[in-house]
């Protein structure tokens, strides 16, 4: 079960897309860290992700987890913003996957994510769209 | 640091044991590695074991498989990395009679995939991802190898026929080995017209769920050689570890397997050895990438010159360096945690000479390469007779 704890815990990067920046180094951490994984330094200041970006490597995932085999199947890219940081998203309103290709510019949406059960928390989050 | 020796090996015939539990799949391997060494009892016991847990709802694993061999009172350890618990297991093993503290070590590895359905197995194996920021999207494990082979596609041009013919080779491989779960020949048509799980990967380009146990005895080189009775003795003469992101978002380079590369320098490097040297190599086929991407990591191939090597036949029985000669993960079968032992126990054959049809003449060094989740931590492992 997905806990309502977690999930609100999640929220300011989930619905946000609050990230933190490393005041020695500059390197962006999304989800923000104790530690910057590039200098080991302890200070940060939030920042919000950019929105846009480009998918860095994809595949469309057939078999999918619990949790989200009525959407399957499912695309589901790296994406790399305009800042440097990278994310794992799912692409949204794709009607045909074989559209989808390395250094393709998407913009990140909120969107529903999935369901936990018939009763659980309802996820949301941020999938890519393609851009025009 | 003292010398250490594999002594003895075990393993089960792999497949899905539906009529054995955990406990007598690990004992039955337990008991033909300790038979073969000529040992009835131990200093110590390591378990690589990734999730009996979420595959079986037990925990507590150590001692319960001790009590399980009739030897309770011995000292007992499970090792957790994920796929690669195994290779942990081995060199927590090694680690304990380089160091002095035991003589004699029975390592283990196992794990029983079969008692949920595959959406559990599924969710079991996905939580060797990043579960939170990766997982949460719908990515699987064939997924996110997925997302690692286009990118090593786009960057060296590795085709798609050059994954399927890694399907190919270890499958023919398995066929000589009475212990693999599948003894199956697959073609490239076969592997290109099998149903797609996670573009591109399709599913013979996957390892299967299966239910196995390996074990191998460790000893001082002063007990190996006081009781060797004739027979080859190997010796391990590098064991290295490295870790990596588990999460892909967090890596630099996606089209190498940084923890595999630094793993490997670190064996080579406690072995004196190069990867020119090596006669016979099992690495962690989870997926058809992953042996192409480990084999450059590795540095048998330069970076992308894994694809082009198995198409050349470089890489099968009789090639330059015989990668998987035991079928690997593929065509032997992939019970997690029980995969680095079998890897190492494939080597140890091979150097002892015991590896039947698929022997390749005259090895005298080896390596096995191990690997957890998609590339976050790995361990290798060099052998050589001495």
């Amino acid at each position: 079960m997905y806990s309502p704890a977690k999930a609100w815990r999640e929220f300011p990067q989930r619905y946000r897309l609050e990230a933190e920046r490393c005041t020695s180094c500059g390197r962006v951490s999304y989800p923000p860290r104790v530690v910057c994984p590039a200098c080991r330094a302890r200070a940060f200041e939030p920042v919000t992700l950019p929105r846009d970006g480009k998918v860095v490597t994809f595949t469309i995932v057939r078999v999918p987890p619990a949790g989200f085999v009525e959407a399957a199947p499912l695309p589901i890219a790296l994406v790399e913003l305009t800042d440097g940081t990278r994310v794992m998203v799912q692409i949204a309103d794709v009607e045909d996957p074989a559209q989808i290709e390395i250094g393709m510019p998407v913009r990140l949406e909120f969107r529903r994510i999935r369901s936990d059960g018939e009763a659980g928390v309802i996820l949301y989050g941020h999938k890519a769209v393609v851009k025009k | 640091m003292r010398d250490v020796c594999v002594v003895g090996v075990g393993l089960v015939d792999f497949g899905e044991l539906w009529e054995k539990p955990l406990r007598r799949i690990w004992t039955e391997a337990a008991l033909a590695a300790l038979e073969d060494a000529g040992v009835d009892t131990v200093d110590l016991v390591t378990i690589g074991c990734m999730s009996s847990g979420l595959f079986t709802g037990q925990e507590h694993l150590a001692s319960l498989c001790v009590d399980e061999l009739g030897i309770a009172g011995v000292p007992a350890a499970r090792v957790e990395s994920a796929c690669a618990s195994g290779g942990l297991a081995v060199r927590t093993g090694f680690a304990e009679i380089a160091s002095g503290l035991s003589e004699v070590v029975l390592v283990t590895g196992v794990e029983k995939m079969t008692d949920v359905d595959g959406a559990e197995a599924t969710f079991a194996l996905g939580t060797a991802a990043d579960q939170e920021w990766e997982g949460f999207h719908g990515i699987t494990f064939p997924g996110l190898y997925a997302m690692l082979a286009r990118a090593h596609m786009a960057r060296y041009g590795t085709t798609r026929e050059q994954l399927a013919k890694v399907a190919v080779k270890n499958h023919a491989n398995g066929l000589l080995n009475p212990h693999a779960q599948y003894h199956l020949k697959v073609t490239v048509e076969t592997v290109l017209g099998s149903t797609l799980v996670a573009d591109p990967l399709r599913l013979l380009d996957c390892s299967p769920i299966t239910d196995g146990a390996a074990a191998l005895v460790l000893a001082s080189d002063d007990w190996a050689k006081a009781h060797a009775k004739g027979r080859p003795v190997v010796k391990i003469t590098g064991s290295g570890m490295a870790t990596d992101s588990i999460s892909l978002a967090q890596r630099d380079d996606l089209s190498e397997l940084k923890a595999v590369r630094l793993a490997g320098e670190r064996a080579y490097q406690m072995a004196g050895r190069a990867p020119k040297d090596l006669h016979v190599v099992e690495v962690h086929d989870c997926f058809t990438i992953a042996e192409i991407m480990a084999t450059e990591a590795l540095g048998l191939f330069e970076p992308g010159g894994g694809g082009p090597a198995v198409e050349r036949g470089l890489t099968a029985i009789g090639g330059r360096v015989p990668v998987n000669t035991s079928g690997g993960l593929k065509a032997k079968g992939h019970p997690v945690g029980a995969t680095g032992v079998a890897q190492v126990a494939e080597i140890v054959s091979q150097l002892r000479g015991e590896a039947g049809q698929r022997q390749v003449q005259g090895a005298r060094f080896g390596l096995a390469q191990n690997m957890g989740g998609s590339g976050g931590s790995s361990i290798v492992h060099i052998l050589e007779v001495v």
